[in-house]
């Protein structure tokens, strides 16, 4: 499972990247997105998936029973995730007002300081 | 030693509180630090005749750098002479720009200098020597620069700095070479070593190096363009610039390593060739300007010149003349300088051909100057006559070019009869000029320098035997590598060097009687060559460095953030897959036996909507596409046992779906905006990203350094912190700082969002 989801991943970079080439400010905002998603998927997978073993301690004992999927990687696309969302939110405002005050959404036309 | 030489240092830092209690004195009560050091070194003179003199301090001993102080007869006569001519020029500077509003600024920078000044030529040290080097360097483009209103003080200030700093770069790598040829950073071990290095295999490169730093420094040809040009100076800076110091670090740089480099061809060609030209030219110049301070300027090259020859010429006679001349220099020139400042200040003028008959009302200008020009031109019974006989004797001599130095020489020499008569007889006698002010005589602070420097030379001159005893030997002693049995005398008897003198100043003084009818054909003539000289070619390569600068700025710094993430991608992607590919080559592997029928379905599901959202042309459908991949994300999530990223991604995706629709439906239509010659271009780099990253993550899956350190976690988690969900127990509790940093990253983004927010309302109460 985790070789083809490379792939998978490998895909969603694509794509992400190439949108964030694009001119179009919106577009940049849905490569942003994409990116996010796949660099969580990233540390998903190269940490090695687990099937239906999730890092729980049953009550009573004082460890997981079994082998479970490795906590730490989820600790961190957990952040990853709230984080990505306070960084998308954010910029969809700015770009918002970007657009209000400068009237275009080409960031090529974007690049002066004094517009 | 350590002190003295960093005491200019110290007391620059003191100089604005003493002047606020000192006032108008300030000039006299700063030259009692130079003249301290003066008699301080002169406590020296006896030690150095038994051989140099080395006083050990620690600097970076980690890194070999010390402090140390080299005291022989050379270092002693730069010293002295930095020291001395400092002491008047003080008294001179505190009078010349008497009420100048930054006076304090002034003597800072001044004293910075002379400490760096006295710290280059008594270093030991290679990179204390350099440092020092620098610091003259910064500190005289401060001092040229003084009048930083003025643009074209500032540009010359630049000039300055830009050519003598280049050298330094240069003369940096060649004090390297020097160490690694010589095996020491101390100049007295390389001196004192008798290893010839000449055929060492740096030894080209070295004395290369060295020499531009050298002839940078030292206004040789074709560098000297920058010394009249500093011209722009207080004349106080240039009278201390010109005879004592600065311009002098080249050659005592050259001297200093002559014993150990002088063996080579390269070095004595070097010198004598350039040295020779820079005399020439430097003459020339002197002789066809008209502003009294370029007229001395020039004079300065044409001594540098001369010095710079001497030592190529190397021979026991020739080191005996370059010192004398040296000393001579020193002394008349920074008289010279000071009267010359003294005239403008007077007079209002800098124009010779405007200055006449101020006999009568600067009788004492007229009399130091009448002395010090007698020995700027070779006159006896000053101590420039010794100079003059002794180096024309020593090229006499020479082994090499001797009849062409020769020629050369007595050349230069007619045209500084000429110089002479045009600094001391021009201003002083014959018909009264027309003065923007009305003459009258310097003050005493302007005129005590000149004539005691005057008076000095004077008694070099009927006393030779004097200095002789006192510094000279050692100093010679110290050029030349071993000790030289010589007497100086005023007279020798009617030999060659008389009678080339005598044909010098005759034909010197004839010049000087065609000056007013030849000067305006030769600066015509100079103004023409100006075109192509060596100072346009400076402005020239100046011009084009701003070219060069704006052109790669256009080119990389574009504002055009695609190209910026386009060169990112493909140069982080670019090294990451050669470093892999380098050390573990490319293995695309599959294994499909190990997934499920429905995981296959939510790969597809991933790879379509994710292809769907970057290549449709509508926006509802890309955010829809967008939605599609965060809930196939949080799917992987939940079917990998992860259920509380599942969760979150969910709530994430679900709240991220209804902000794009909200605010991205203000924003216009689709469009595309680039040609498919761009498109295709990002797609090969995007594509050659996500391979790579394929690439590592399977390299990832497929090697495992590391034991993984998440056992602690799963271990410890009901243990220590009594939670059952390990994840959760990883962030609130072994990682809650970091969890705690997250919440304020969030709460800012939630501020500027709402601050943008309003700021919109408030926009639209406008009228």
């Amino acid at each position: 499972m985790e070789s083809l989801m490379a792939y998978v991943v490998g895909i969603m970079f694509t794509a992400a990247f190439y949108m964030m080439l694009r001119r179009s400010i919106v577009k940049l905002v849905i490569g942003l997105m994409i990116l996010s998603n796949a660099a969580n998927l990233l540390i998903f997978v190269v940490s090695g998936m687990t099937r239906g073993a999730p890092p729980l301690i049953p009550e009573g004992a004082s460890g997981p029973v079994g082998i479970v999927a490795d906590p730490l990687p989820q600790a961190l696309i957990l952040t990853a995730i709230v984080i990505a969302f306070g960084v998308l939110a954010f910029a969809v405002v700015l770009i918002r007002r970007a657009y209000e005050v400068v009237g275009t959404d080409d960031l090529d036309q974007m690049k002066d300081t004094d517009t | 030693m350590l002190l003295a030489v960093l005491s200019g240092f110290l007391l620059a830092i003191v100089v604005p509180l003493l002047h606020r209690v000192a006032g108008k004195y300030i000039g006299w009560l700063l030259a009692l630090l130079p003249a301290g050091l003066a008699v301080y070194f002169s406590t020296f003179l006896s030690q150095v005749q038994d051989g140099p003199l080395l006083l050990e301090y620690q600097w970076l001993p980690g890194l070999g750098i010390s402090l140390n102080f080299l005291v022989d007869g050379l270092s002693l006569t730069f010293a002295l002479l930095i020291s001395g001519i400092g002491t008047f020029i003080l008294i001179y500077a505190g009078s010349y720009l008497a009420g100048h509003k930054y006076l304090a600024r002034f003597f800072v920078i001044m004293l910075s200098f002379m400490a760096s000044m006295l710290g280059l030529v008594l270093s030991d040290n290679l990179i204390t020597l350099f440092v020092f080097w620098e610091l003259t360097s910064i500190t005289s483009y401060m001092l040229i620069g003084f009048n930083h209103e003025d643009l074209e003080a500032r540009k010359c200030a630049l000039q300055g700095l830009f050519v003598t700093v280049a050298g330094g770069l240069a003369l940096m790598a060649g004090l390297i070479m020097l160490a690694i040829m010589t095996g020491s950073y101390s100049l007295s071990a390389i001196l004192a070593s008798s290893d010839p290095i000449h055929q060492h295999v740096f030894y080209t490169g070295a004395v290369l190096c060295l020499l531009a730093g050298a002839f940078t420094k030292s206004a040789q040809v074709p560098f000297h363009f920058w010394l009249p040009n500093a011209m722009a100076a207080p004349t106080p800076v240039s009278a201390f610039l010109h005879s004592a110091t600065m311009v002098k670090a080249g050659i005592y740089l050259m001297a200093r390593l002559n014993p150990t480099l002088g063996e080579g061809e390269l070095w004595t060609m070097m010198l004598m060739g350039f040295g020779a030209v820079t005399m020439l030219t430097g003459a020339w110049f002197a002789f066809s300007s008209t502003g009294i301070k370029k007229v001395l300027a020039y004079s300065t090259v044409m001594a540098l010149g001369t010095l710079t020859m001497l030592i190529g010429v190397g021979t026991e006679l020739a080191m005996t003349a370059f010192i004398c001349f040296l000393v001579a220099h020193s002394l008349y020139k920074g008289a010279l300088f000071m009267l010359a400042g003294a005239l403008d200040h007077e007079t209002g003028t800098k124009d010779i051909t405007r200055m006449g008959g101020l006999r009568k009302s600067m009788p004492v200008t007229a009399t130091i100057a009448v002395f010090a020009a007698l020995s700027l031109a070779g006159l006896p019974p000053l101590f420039g006559f010794i100079a003059k006989e002794l180096m024309l004797e020593s090229l006499l001599e020479a082994p090499l070019w001797s009849s062409l130095l020769v020629i050369a020489t007595v050349a230069s020499a007619m045209l500084i009869v000429g110089v002479a008569g045009l600094v001391a007889i021009k201003p002083f006698f014959g018909a009264p000029g027309d003065t923007p002010k009305a003459p009258h005589e310097a003050p005493l602070g302007m005129l005590v320098g000149p004539a005691i420097l005057t008076i000095i030379a004077l008694a070099f001159g009927l006393m030779p035997f004097i200095p002789e005893n006192a510094l000279l030997q050692a100093a010679v002693a110290s050029v030349y590598g071993a000790p030289v049995d010589f007497n100086l005398a005023l007279w020798h008897g009617i030999n060659k060097p008389l009678l080339l003198s005598a044909l010098s100043l005759i034909v010197g003084f004839l010049l000087f009687r065609a000056w007013p009818r030849i000067q305006p054909t030769l600066h015509a003539l100079n103004y023409a060559g100006s075109r192509v000289g060596p100072e346009a070619g400076y402005f020239k390569f100046m011009e084009w460095i701003t070219v060069v600068a704006s052109w790669q700025t256009r080119m990389l710094q574009n504002g055009v953030l695609g190209l910026y993430m386009l060169v990112l991608l493909a140069v982080t992607f670019g090294l990451a897959g050669y470093t892999m590919f380098s050390h573990y080559g490319v293995h695309f592997t599959l294994n499909l036996a190990d997934s499920h029928f429905y995981e296959w379905g939510i790969a597809l599901l991933l790879v379509a909507s994710a292809v769907f959202a970057s290549s449709t042309h509508s926006r509802l459908g890309s955010v829809a596409s967008m939605g599609v991949l965060g809930f196939g994300v949080a799917l992987t999530f939940i079917l990998f046992s992860a259920p509380d990223l599942g969760i979150t991604q969910l709530l994430v995706e679900t709240l991220t779906v209804i902000l794009l629709v909200l605010v991205l439906f203000k924003l216009p239509e689709f469009v595309n905006l680039s040609t498919p010659f761009q498109r295709y271009r990002d797609l090969a780099v995007a594509i050659f990203s996500g391979v790579t990253i394929t690439l590592i993550m399977l390299a990832v899956l497929d090697i495992q350094y590391f034991e993984t350190i998440s056992t602690y976690y799963v271990e410890n988690s009901a243990a220590l912190a009594y939670g059952r969900n390990i994840v959760n127990v990883i962030l609130v509790d072994f990682r809650a700082l970091d969890t705690l940093g997250e919440i304020f990253v969030l709460s800012l983004a939630a501020m500027g969002v709402l601050s943008m927010l309003k700021l919109k309302a408030e926009d639209q109460h406008k009228p």
